[in-house]
């Protein structure tokens, strides 16, 4: 559980390429993100802001650079397998959930991988299936519901732990406007319920501007807006 | 939702794929199910038929096979005459033919033999054993395939015979061959004198030692060998169970590469679910337990169906005609437990590659994976 003000990632100067150091993606990045608080890294396509959250939620590494999340160094890997599987939840602009997978199936996985009591599992699977008005739909494959369905459902899977900070990537982006803008109010709602720390990364100048801070990602670097 | 389940999922989902492992586990079970059952039988056939009513069986030294074994007559009487020998039955092996069957096991034999004595007549009589020259004696399954009845002539080899008894004995090899007496199979082999191997009996089997020490320096060219010695030894049957273990082993290899092959595509198919599962906090440890976890539910798969084909046909081959009654199956526990050992380490072992790949997917590198 967060307490409020905790900062939960320090990150300094992150540098990170591809293609053997030809592309670099991110150049001296540095940020604070504080919990119960919502960032917006807000930038146009291809202009990092994925790889930066790749990078706070330990799907990928820095090449160079100081990075803290939730007290743990990202840049270990038992630290990131701590990370993903205690402190953190991701929902991705294309759902990703498993497609033969049921709703409950999908959302037992993240309980599945901490080794979480399965009594404890359906009853927090409950709350947030209904808190997120999927309930009727625990049952149904993932290939039945509709797109706002399912991102509901990858909301519901990335706070299936209790996560202390949520990272988005474009969650609204594969969704027509209406259903984003519900998702969104969704995202922002639960998060602050809990205190969850939010770092949503989108193009939409909307949702950005309906967070609490903005970061202007542009060309790798990372500017207060 | 268990480990467990999600395990059972995967199979599920992949119905296809994961069936075509199960037949791959299946075929190469029920193949060495079936060679090592007919292999064993076949042996412990033979064996019985050294075994019959003796302790040790007294042998050349350094043969390749029993048939070029070769103990003279005088030999046999001399060890009938050592201290402590109950019985001594000379058994000379050999090869007949008959019209469309090349191949049927003779068997020359005393009419004292304990194998024509144990046996149950369905036409003539022991005491008709010897007693006219040119006369044979048949198995009750040799008597079938050749179609012959008691008082016929048949044709064995470039000779013909008449049939003067038919005797039903419990081992398929004896049941499916046919008996001469010792002097007429040795005429009849142009083996003068010899037999291929002399089954002893003892009134004090603790004596055996004394009776092993007593026939090799007395006789340096023979061997004598406990029952259990001569199974353990004799080249013959090391070199069937060797073969048997190397076709079930290769039918086995070439259901592990299925397996490899339908577990790499599984994997393959499936890298961005898997890196998924990872960022919900799947460790490598995991992502690995999952691959090895659905191929030994694969091979447990592939075991009950090979069991239940391999059984299926050991329980038909004794009634085909074409086998002569040879195939009489034994299965014992230490194959089945041998099977089972080698379908899981086969299965494993095919999945080692698909589950190190699954476990390295890199999640940031598999999300963007198309």
């Amino acid at each position: 559980m967060n307490k409020p003000g905790e900062l939960l990632v320090t990150a300094s100067d992150l540098w990170k390429a591809y293609d053997g150091g030809r592309v670099t993606v991110l150049r001296g990045v540095s940020l604070e993100v504080r919990a119960g608080e919502m960032v917006a890294l807000w930038g146009s396509s291809g202009s990092g802001k994925s790889t930066l959250l790749h990078l706070l939620g330990g799907l990928d590494v820095p090449d160079r650079g100081e990075l803290s999340v939730c007290g743990r160094d990202p840049r270990r890997e038992a630290d990131r397998l701590e990370l993903r599987r205690r402190e953190l939840g991701f929902v991705f602009q294309l759902h990703n959930l498993i497609p033969d997978l049921t709703v409950t199936e999908n959302l037992r996985v993240p309980a599945l991988a901490a080794g979480r009591p399965s009594g404890e599992t359906a009853a927090r699977l409950r709350s947030l299936a209904e808190q997120v008005g999927i309930a009727h739909r625990l049952e149904h494959r993932i290939q039945d519901l509709s797109g706002g369905e399912r991102q509901r459902v990858a909301i519901c899977r990335a706070l299936m732990n209790r996560p202390r900070l949520l990272l988005a990537d474009e969650p609204t982006g594969s969704l027509d406007e209406t259903t984003g803008d519900l998702v969104f109010a969704l995202l922002k709602e639960l998060a602050a319920r809990d205190g969850i720390a939010v770092v949503l990364a989108t193009h939409e100048r909307r949702f950005a501007e309906a967070c609490d801070r903005r970061l202007r990602v542009r060309d790798g670097k990372v500017t207060e807006s | 939702m268990r480990f467990l389940s999600l395990i059972v999922v995967n199979l599920r989902r992949h119905r296809l794929r994961a069936l075509i492992g199960v037949a791959g586990i299946g075929f190469g079970v029920a193949a060495m199910l079936t060679i090592l059952g007919i292999v064993n039988g076949a042996i412990g056939m033979f064996e019985r038929i050294l075994s019959t009513d003796s302790h040790y069986l007294v042998l050349e030294k350094n043969v390749s096979d029993l048939f070029f074994s070769a103990v003279p007559a005088g030999q046999v009487a001399a060890i009938r005459a050592l201290p402590g020998v109950d019985s001594a039955q000379p058994l000379l092996f050999g090869i007949v033919s008959a019209p469309g069957y090349p191949v049927i096991t003779c068997f020359g034999v005393e009419a004292t033999d304990s194998r024509l004595s144990r046996a149950e007549w369905r036409a003539g009589s022991l005491a008709d054993f010897g007693r006219r020259p040119g006369e044979i004696f048949l198995g009750s399954r040799a008597a079938e395939f050749l179609h012959a009845q008691a008082g016929e002539d048949i044709a064995i080899g470039a000779t013909t015979m008449r049939v003067a008894g038919i005797l039903k004995t419990e081992n398929g090899f004896e049941d499916g061959g046919v008996f001469l007496p010792l002097a007429a199979a040795q005429e009849f082999f142009h083996r003068p004198g010899v037999s291929s191997v002399v089954a002893v009996k003892l009134r004090d089997q603790a004596q055996g030692a004394d009776f092993k020490r007593r026939v090799e320096s007395a006789y340096p060219g023979l061997i004598a060998l406990e029952n259990r010695e001569f199974n353990q030894s004799y080249h013959s049957f090391r070199i069937l169970k060797t073969t048997a273990w190397a076709v079930g082993l290769c039918a086995f290899f070439l259901g592990g590469l299925g397996v490899a092959n339908t577990m790499l595509l599984s994997v393959f198919s499936r890298i961005r679910e898997i890196a998924v599962l990872r960022v919900c906090g799947f460790s490598e440890g995991q992502v690995a337990a999952l691959i090895f976890g659905e191929v030994v539910l694969v091979a447990v798969a592939g075991l009950a169906l090979g069991f239940t084909l391999g059984a299926a046909v050991l329980a038909v081959l004794p009634h085909v005609p074409q086998f002569q009654g040879y195939v009489q199956a034994s299965v014992q526990p230490a194959v089945i437990a041998g099977i089972v050992a080698t379908a899981l380490v086969t299965a494993v072992a095919g999945a080692i590659y698909p589950a190190r790949f699954a476990s390295s997917i890199q999640p940031a590198e598999a999300l963007r994976y198309e």
